[in-house]
């Protein structure tokens, strides 16, 4: 750990703490100490190790597990898609083979990679941690470095334990203040991203600072580094603190004993330094961050809940205020309408945002005693096998089974439709995943990515509303 | 991977912004355990109608630009997704260079990876560029990845940025796998620091 005498951010200090040498243009090769490894971004990569005839160099860096392909349905039976249960068969080949530590599906632990990383402590504080994922991101809620890379760098990785890089600028996002009643982690990101742009992060890795962002539970923060690639940042991170430890403390693989203690003491050296310099600063107030929905195909496109949907004329640039009318048409929506009161079709709890214990709390206090909106479809998908379990044990099951939302097994599901589960064209879904992409949910499918209260809320309702209201009201 | 050096071919204008790496390769066609193949479902929502027909609107599915090997985008190119089966989908159609204001640090790194030039130019000659696109049959751009020009139908000629790292491996045809392997000494020397002893290894014994 070299000493630096001038100030260095979060990540500034954990990128040096993993450069293992630099060439001679600037870039590092950088050391990676976790690779997590999936079954949609992993065939090619280990076919290419097979064909060169290359190692995987560190299998105990290394861990896999199925996620986006699985179905979420009774598991009994065999993978009905052939394609599916082709991807997940070559992954469990490519596992033994190559000697990787594995949460099949059978496993009480199986879930989500982002979910199952830090849940069982594979993910750590300080760490660099690589997917062939794009929410990878989500790991740097522990304050570790992590980011999504393409198959190419999975195979990299294999190979070397490491990745050719330069170093990103640093962004830093604070939030201070106290959010309101209703307001959650999902809605303060959504707020960052509606003011940044989908691209405003390009180039750099987000610090998340600020009194609101240390007041939030590791559920939280994980929503918020989690959809830091919506903002077009490389990767999302925020300080390790006491939230992170307690977190951390006894997680199936993490360090144990004086192991911990010691690993504690570096975790808290990590913080960005007073005074650090950031190349880009945001700051938002809590106070002004209210429950929020999207209205179009782009992260960005993001309406409080009492806004209205915005009109073409708004938009100088032609190209757009074309792609605004092409989102409209796209979600069936016309200008100017309020956003409040929209029908939805279906409602979808989970995904790698919003699919772990407090998410499913939250969501369950609001449907507590109601019952989902007549012609509503709502599905919840817990993040993890683990996750499904500790939320039976609170009876958080029972209510949402109560109420008519379908109780599933863990993986992504819905959030991107490689499993069954996904929208029938022109079906508008109220849903917490964190793309609404034109199709992503499924073909013609209308996504409007809220947080998991507000998703119930539109449960119940059966229309996009705002869950304060439901609040007020007592059942 | 294929070298770049030097290209002449169609360039085809899709004038959009934020164009997603879920519109270039839709999550249902990811299901594949190969490289290959993936060309004849880029861009499917928009190529294809529901019976898979093709959409006669949509710019690929047109003369000249059925044969692009050239995009022309406007900003945050390739967002969303880390997908590598975008360029790859991009490639196997024959797309071998792609050109916008801006793009997703991902995609455009994945680029790189698959032989395809991503060329970031301000949005005022992506402009120009998408105008010589639409040109049809004289849609054709030269793009010298050695001297760093994009030479256009006029003749005018558009120079631009390549980091010089990955400039050399497209030249060359490389995979940096090998490369960084040459380095196996010092990656060994990394790894077991004393200050990394914090670091615990994985096995499924290790849980407890």
């Amino acid at each position: 750990m070299p000493v630096s005498s001038s100030p260095r951010t979060l990540f500034d200090k954990i990128w040096a703490d993993h450069v293992v040498d630099r060439l001679e243009d600037g870039t590092c090769i950088l050391y990676i100490d976790r690779h997590l490894v999936h079954e949609v971004t992993s065939p090619q990569a280990f076919e290419g190790l097979r064909m060169a005839g290359r190692r995987l160099r560190r299998p105990d860096a290394t861990v896999a597990v199925v996620d986006h392909n699985v179905p979420t349905s009774d598991r009994s039976q065999p993978i009905e898609e052939p394609e599916s249960r082709l991807q997940i068969e070559t992954l469990e080949k490519n596992v033994a083979e190559f000697g990787v530590p594995y949460f099949p599906l059978r496993s009480a632990s199986q879930g989500i990679v982002h979910v199952v990383g830090p849940e069982q402590g594979i993910s750590l504080p300080g760490m660099t941690i690589v997917c062939g994922d794009s929410h990878t991101s989500t790991h740097g809620a522990l304050g570790a470095l992590a980011f999504g890379i393409g198959t190419s760098e999975v195979e990299h990785v294999m190979a070397t334990q490491t990745l050719l890089q330069k170093p990103a600028k640093n962004m830093r996002v604070s939030v201070e203040g106290k959010v309101g009643p209703g307001v959650t982690a999902k809605d303060i990101m959504l707020a960052i991203i509606g003011k940044i742009g989908t691209a405003g992060g390009t180039g750099h890795v987000i610090e998340f600072a600020g009194s609101a962002i240390r007041d939030l539970d590791m559920a939280g923060r994980m929503t918020l580094c989690n959809m830091s690639i919506e903002g077009g940042a490389k990767a999302g991170l925020i300080a390790p603190d006491e939230t992170t430890f307690a977190y951390v403390k006894g997680r199936p693989f993490a360090p144990k004993g004086e192991a911990f203690e010691q690993a504690c003491a570096y975790w808290r050296t990590l913080a960005s330094d007073e005074g650090a310099h950031f190349d880009t600063e945001v700051t938002l107030k809590a106070e002004d961050i209210v429950p929020s929905v999207t209205w179009g195909n782009s992260p960005q496109d993001v309406l409080p809940i009492d806004g209205v949907v915005p009109s073409p004329s708004d938009f100088k640039d032609p190209a757009q205020a074309a792609q605004v009318q092409r989102a409209l048409d796209y979600m069936g929506l016309t200008a100017g309408q309020k956003i409040a009161g929209t029908p939805v079709d279906v409602v979808f709890i989970g995904s790698c945002t919003n699919s772990r214990l407090e998410d499913l709390r939250a969501a369950a206090e609001v449907v507590r005693g109601r019952h989902v909106a007549k012609n509503v479809r709502a599905m919840i998908v817990p993040g993890s096998g683990l996750v499904k379990v500790a939320a039976e044990a609170e009876g958080l099951d029972k209510i949402f089974l109560d109420a008519g939302f379908e109780w599933r097994e863990a993986g992504c599901s819905m959030c991107l439709g490689m499993n069954p589960d996904r929208l029938t064209p022109g079906q508008r879904c109220a849903s917490t995943s964190n793309r609404n992409f034109e199709g992503r949910q499924g073909p013609g499918g209308r996504t409007h990515l809220c947080s998991p209260s507000m998703a119930a809320a539109a449960a119940v309702t059966g229309t996009l509303c705002d869950v304060r209201e439901l609040m007020k009201e007592t059942v | 991977m294929e070298k770049f050096t030097e290209l002449t071919a169609i360039a085809a204008p899709m004038p959009n912004e934020n164009i997603d790496t879920d519109q270039i390769i839709p999550a249902r066609f990811l299901k594949t355990i190969q490289r290959t193949g993936l060309g004849k479902n880029a861009f499917a929502a928009q190529r294809y109608d529901d019976n898979g027909n093709e959409n006669p609107d949509f710019v690929l599915n047109k003369e000249p630009y059925r044969h692009a090997e050239i995009l022309i985008t406007y900003d945050n190119l390739g967002c969303g997704s880390s997908r590598e089966h975008a360029p790859w989908a991009l490639l196997d159609f024959g797309i071998r260079c792609v050109i916008a204001p801006s793009f997703a640090d991902i995609f455009f790194n994945n680029c790189f990876k698959n032989g395809i030039l991503p060329i970031r130019l301000p949005r005022e000659i992506c402009d120009e560029l998408m105008g010589d696109a639409r040109q049809g049959a004289n849609s054709r751009l030269t793009v010298d990845l050695e001297k760093q020009i994009i030479i256009r139908p006029d003749g005018n000629v558009v120079p631009f940025e390549v980091d010089p790292f990955r400039r050399h491996m497209l030249l060359e045809g490389l995979d940096d796998i090998g490369q960084t392997l040459a380095h196996d000494a010092e990656i060994s020397s990394f790894e077991h620091q004393a200050s990394r002893a914090w670091v615990p290894s994985i096995s499924m014994g290790t849980a407890k």
